[in-house]
């Protein structure tokens, strides 16, 4: 029994360290399916884990946070679809530059409202998102087997957490199942098409880009305000690229960025738990090998030895009207 | 066609982003509740008003110069290699372990194997990403991304677990022996009875980082590896025509790119910090793509964009010791002049087009 | 004929930087027509019709749609006034469907479902009306050329389109496909549609269009009634004087065989066969041409003897084999071995677009003894060669510093062919030689593979324009889906031999339907009209 505790604990973290992975995952996706390579995940999400954070603080609302962590991701969403997009310019660049805007950004804005040495004030009560319970959570938690289940691991998260989870669903019919979709996964495999059928490719592209910016949005939000309480320097630490990772792992497709991103967020789960794997296999495993794992595996599906990922074909490639 | 003349090509875009990047810049800077003028004097007399200052900015361009010129070489072969950051950090472990576990005669003959082994280091750490793009069409952008997170936990490991003293908390290897010293400006001036800054780390590394310039202007225009490998930049098809192999350009390439970025570590590893510590490299991998972007994948352009560079971070530390603003000021420059002279080229680049498209009509 | 004109322009221009495509266009199309436009490669055809369906803006200029001044910023515009077009590049999404493609940006309300159920009722309907059967869930990546094509032609019909525009449609089909083409579009007139068939070919004119509009260098020069013209006339319209259809030549004096395949077979990136068991020879004095539709395998045979292809076989040039899938196959070692290549597409291979013109002339040859010392490049050497060979080759401007990019179609080809001829080849193979080239070039280039084979040198030439096979070669062999059909001379066949041979077709005595020619092309999803 307490092993299976533990092993409810163990998801129960995973579930927490994924959630950001999954929404900046489905983020890439909205993106990347459209045809708008985006390594300025990380960016955006960091970008918004301070001004919601700082927003937060400010007015005492999460909610406004959130709202000004969507809008500050939104703004470099924008930079990067004006420079890809509008101007054709190389969206690798742009990414990087986005990255890095948000980096000196986020610590040079941090100084200059708080003057802490970049990070934020905590935040405490409403200015947080709290754990929701859910119905007969507490009732349950004595009922053996499913009670931990249900008040460990599915209660108890905050509702970013339900909204990152529902996002998939979602946007698997959105992709699938709509006319936008058609349009969107169209505008990503072949502009021209959609172009000569009377749809505009910087509209489809722009959109797919905002979509992408709101989830990057919300997945910096709960970076700040939801997995801790506050913004510090730096605080995305990788997870844009895990993220970014976790979508080549999924080949481009939604139920498999959540299965990748759960895989990714495990890793994470584990690399505080070491007493955990030690148990499991028997043997003692470094932080440092976990914390490379994803990089790693996703080298070796790059590298097409297990399931080859192939990208969305316009890909990286700015439209331009053939003559 | 081309429709601008080369010098407006080669000086009036990169000059216009330049400005474009610094107006923001100083936006910023009042947006923050400080003086841009009073900033950027304070970091013109910082970074240049002394030996102090020229020390540490020619410290920081020796850094620049090689992470610029590895991803400028890159460039060339139309390949972007982002992982200037784990390669450096590789570079890193290679001097560490010459200086550690070789018994140097001699401080020069210390930098040439240092210098080899950083090479070494960085080029197999790009092999793989190198390998994967040639023979496996990975991409070579989210390879290399993965190589410096893999780089990074592979020298925290090494640091932590096997380099560290025994007794000591620190995650950094041992000191290195004093005859592996590197002269630095002062050192090597004081001869030629120009005085000059004792505490500044700018060190005989400088020599071989212009030399690195040199040797690749050569490379590129000059032999015949260079033109294979600006033809395979080109136009990779017409390349596979011409029968230059695709494979061999494209590990070269990155090899000579992470050698390069390798090197890196002979200035800061060697030279200055004596040790390997953690994040060593601290960010020059990346801001050798806003270099090399801004010296046009140029080698001299590279060695003036580093230098000016090396006074932003010089003049950027500086900003932070004396004023409110913090050393990220650099980070947003450096952003912007990517975001201006790499993504949005274009947008410069177009009005200046149609000017000198009118300007040609009524020539004609 | 009172009713007014289903298209008119108006004093049409457009430029794209320097370069004038459109130059004051007038034009009227009267509806249910078929309406021609021939001129050369680059006459700027698909850039009005391109006007006409807003995918660029006229610098100057009014466009009419039923006698209507109409106002064409987009696409959306164009298919809102019933503007239908097929471009000469299809423009679907390969992983798709048919149904999806064409239901693409004229679905029916927010979900897929219903658009694609109404589309399958439709695509039925249409089917019955025009006989273009398409099989509606297939995936577009799955089915032939000529398949696609019918799908772009749905996605007009399914979007109301009355005015139909062509560019060049027949380029990848073979002549059968052609001809079945052709009675879609005589079935769609008859519906009253309008067609717009823009092509560079006087034959498909001659036999299709009520009215023929012809475009030089931009301009409109003539447009007459197809009944009232003949092909010469056109042809001195297109070109703005008499063309020379034949080529000044002896008869060929072949020697010893230099190229000797056989069984060749190739495999593309996919492991699709491309070439099925080539068996061909070219002896030392003859061109020998190679005639066939586009994408059946020219272009791998010129790629594995290039050596940038593998392939399995065997090939030896005068008696000695070439490495076909080793380190010894690729195009230093066949250069080496005495062979030349202009290839096809000398933007994207011969040259180096950005590289200075003296640079591209040692393009390929940077190994060779006078170009290079030791490591480094002798450009003081090959600065020198290039412009003795920019001279006697007249390349205009004669300026070695110039970009490749900067000279036009014919110039850069002369570099290409001043760079591989001059090197006095056993084999020179050549691909398009006159692809996008000027008339004026087109001659000199004619005569320069007529000297090298006088000269006692080998040819191989490959192109899609059975005029200049007919003109050129000695012996002519035509290619159909990886194989090599059989060969004639060309002083006794014809062009409707040619033609046949070119769709698979080799028993000539028996006379063929359409429908087992469309049979022989093997469209992948056969059950057709489900």
């Amino acid at each position: 029994m307490d092993m299976y505790l533990t092993l409810i604990q163990l998801l129960d973290s995973t579930v927490r360290l994924a959630t950001p992975l999954l929404l900046a995952c489905l983020a890439g996706l909205y993106s990347e399916r459209a045809g708008i390579f985006d390594i300025g995940l990380e960016g955006k999400m960091l970008a918004a884990a301070f001004f919601s954070a700082a927003i937060a603080a400010m007015t005492g609302s999460v909610w406004v946070g959130l709202a000004a962590g969507i809008a500050a991701s939104l703004v470099l969403s924008a930079i990067h679809g004006i420079a890809s997009i509008t101007f054709r310019g190389n969206q690798l660049i742009s990414g990087v530059a986005i990255n890095f805007l948000a980096a000196g950004m986020t610590v040079l804005v941090a100084q200059a409202w708080f003057k802490q040495g970049g990070r934020t004030p905590s935040l405490i009560g409403k200015a947080r998102f709290e754990p929701i319970n859910l119905p007969f959570a507490e009732a349950m938690q004595d009922v053996p087997i499913i009670g931990p289940l249900y008040f460990e691991l599915i209660s108890g998260h905050s509702i970013l957490v339900y909204m990152a989870f529902a996002a998939v669903p979602l946007t698997w019919w959105l992709l699938f199942r709509t006319r936008f979709g058609l349009r969107l996964r169209a505008v990503g495999e072949n502009p021209a098409a959609v172009d000569t059928a009377g749809v505009s490719v910087v509209g489809l592209r722009f959109a797919a880009v905002g979509i992408c910016g709101v989830l990057c949005g919300i997945a910096g939000a709960y970076l700040s305000t939801a997995l801790q309480a506050g913004f510090v320097k730096d605080m995305a630490a990788g997870r844009g690229f895990i993220a970014l990772a976790a979508l080549i792992f999924a080949k481009w497709r939604p139920w498999h960025a959540l299965y990748a991103t759960l895989l990714f967020g495990l890793f994470g789960a584990l690399e505080t738990r070491p007493d955990v794997i030690e148990s499991l296999i028997g043997m003692k495993v470094q932080g440092q090998l976990l914390s490379a794992l994803p990089y790693v595996m996703t080298v070796i599906i790059l590298a097409g030895f297990v399931g080859k990922a192939i990208p969305p074909r316009a890909g990286g490639e700015p439209y331009v009207k053939e003559r | 066609m081309d429709v601008m003349p080369k010098w407006a090509e080669v000086i009036l875009v990169p000059l216009i982003s330049l400005v474009l990047a610094t107006i923001i810049s100083a936006l910023v800077i009042l947006a923050i509740g400080e003086d841009p003028v009073a900033a950027v004097k304070l970091m013109i007399t910082g970074a240049l008003g002394s030996s102090y200052g020229w020390g540490y900015t020619l410290y920081y361009a020796t850094n620049f110069m090689f992470t610029g010129l590895a991803v400028a070489i890159a460039f060339h072969a139309r390949l972007f290699n982002i992982g200037g950051e784990g390669q450096a950090a590789l570079g890193g472990l290679g001097v560490a372990l010459a200086c550690l576990y070789i018994p140097w005669p001699h401080w020069s003959v210390a930098l040439v194997g240092a210098a080899i082994a950083a090479g070494l280091f960085g080029a197999a750490w790009a092999t793989i990403p190198a390998w994967l793009q040639a023979k496996r069409g990975s991409h070579i952008v989210i390879t290399t991304i993965m190589f410096n997170f893999i780089a990074a936990s592979l020298l925290n490991y090494v640091l932590v677990n096997k380099m560290r003293p025994k007794g000591s908390m620190d995650p950094a290897s041992a000191r290195f022996p004093e005859t592996v010293q590197l002269p630095t400006l002062h050192d090597m001036l004081a001869p030629v009875g120009i005085e000059f800054s004792k505490s500044a780390p700018a060190n005989v590394s400088l020599l071989v980082a212009i030399a690195a310039c040199v040797f690749l202007w050569f490379l590129i225009w000059r032999t015949r590896l260079g033109y294979e490998i600006r033809s395979f930049g080109s136009s990779e098809s017409a390349a596979r025509y011409a029968g230059m192999p695709p494979f061999k350009i494209i590990m070269v390439t990155m090899m000579i790119s992470g050698a390069l970025a390798g090197m890196m570590a002979i200035n800061n590893v060697m030279g200055e910090a004596e040790r390997l510590v953690l994040n060593s490299v601290e960010g020059a991998g990346f801001i050798g793509i806003a270099v090399a972007l801004m010296g046009r994948s140029h080698p001299f352009g590279v060695f003036i964009a580093a230098i000016l560079f090396g006074f932003l971070y010089q003049g950027g530390a500086e900003l932070a010791l004396w004023t409110a603003i913090p050393r990220e000021l650099i980070v947003v420059i450096q952003a912007l002049v990517i975001l201006f002279t790499g993504a949005l080229d274009n947008m410069v680049r177009m009005p200046l087009e149609r000017i000198f498209l009118a300007l040609r009509k009524k020539g004609a | 004929m009172t009713a007014p004109p289903a298209i008119e322009l108006k004093g049409i221009s457009k430029s794209f930087g320097p370069v004038q495509a459109n130059k004051d266009i007038s034009i009227r199309v009267m509806p249910g027509t078929i309406h021609g436009i021939i001129g050369e490669n680059g006459a700027g055809k698909s850039t009005l019709m391109s006007i006409l369906y807003g995918f660029y803006k006229a610098d100057k200029g009014e466009i009419f749609i039923k006698g209507k001044k109409a106002h064409i910023p987009d696409s959306q515009a164009a298919i809102a006034a019933g503007i239908g077009m097929v471009f000469q590049h299809f423009k679907l999404v390969e992983n798709f469907t048919v149904l999806e493609n064409i239901i693409l940006g004229a679905e029916d309300g927010r979900f897929l479902k219903p658009s694609i159920a109404k589309a399958r009722r439709s695509l039925i309907e249409l089917a019955e009306d025009y006989g273009l059967h398409v099989e509606p869930d297939a995936l577009i990546q799955d089915i032939g050329v000529g398949m696609q094509q019918r799908v772009e032609i749905l996605k007009a019909l399914y979007r109301q389109a009355d005015i139909l525009i062509l560019d060049e449609p027949t380029g990848v089909l073979t002549p059968a496909e052609a001809d079945q083409l052709f009675r879609i579009l005589d079935r769609l007139r008859e519906e009253g549609k309008t067609i717009i068939l823009i092509t560079h070919k006087l034959r498909e004119i001659m036999d299709t269009t009520d009215t023929v509009s012809v475009m030089r260098r931009g301009e409109m020069t003539a447009t007459v009634k197809t009944s009232e013209t003949s092909p010469a006339e056109l042809a001195e319209l297109m070109v703005g004087r008499k063309v020379l259809l034949r080529v000044d030549k002896q008869p060929a004096k072949p020697g010893e065989v230099v190229l000797d395949i056989k069984n060749l077979h190739v495999r593309d990136e996919k492991g699709v066969e491309r070439l099925k068991g080539i068996d061909l020879q070219v002896r030392a004095g003859e061109v020998v041409g190679i005639a066939g539709v586009a994408g059946n395998g020219q272009s791998e045979l010129l790629e594995v003897l290039g050596g940038y292809a593998d392939g399995t076989g065997s090939i030896t040039v005068n008696g000695q084999s070439l490495d076909l899938t080793g380190k010894n196959s690729d195009g230093q070692s066949r250069r080496a071995r005495g062979i030349a290549h202009v290839p096809e597409d000398r933007q994207r291979e011969g040259l180096i677009m950005d590289f200075a013109a003296w640079e591209n002339v040692a393009f390929g040859y940077h190994n060779d003894a006078a170009y290079r010392s030791g490591i480094l490049m002798n450009n003081a050497a090959i600065r020198e060669d290039a412009e003795g060979k920019m001279e006697r080759f007249d390349v205009r401007p004669p300026n070695p510093k110039l970009a490749a990019k900067n000279f036009s179609g014919g110039n850069q080809q002369k570099i290409v062919l001043a760079r591989e001829i001059e090197r006095n080849p056993d084999l020179l193979l050549i691909g398009q030689p006159t692809r996008g080239v000027d008339i004026g070039a087109i001659e000199f280039i004619h005569e320069q593979i007529i000297a090298l084979r006088d000269k006692g040198k080998a040819v191989l030439l490959v192109s899609v324009e059975l005029d200049e096979i007919m003109a050129l070669s000695d012996r002519i062999a035509v290619m159909f889906d990886g194989h090599i059909m059989g060969e004639r001379l060309p002083d006794q066949t014809d062009e409707k031999e040619l033609g046949l041979l070119m769709a698979g077709i080799t028993d000539t005595d028996k006379p063929h339907s359409v429908e087992e020619v469309q049979q022989n092309l093997s469209f992948a999803g056969g059950d057709q009209g489900a």
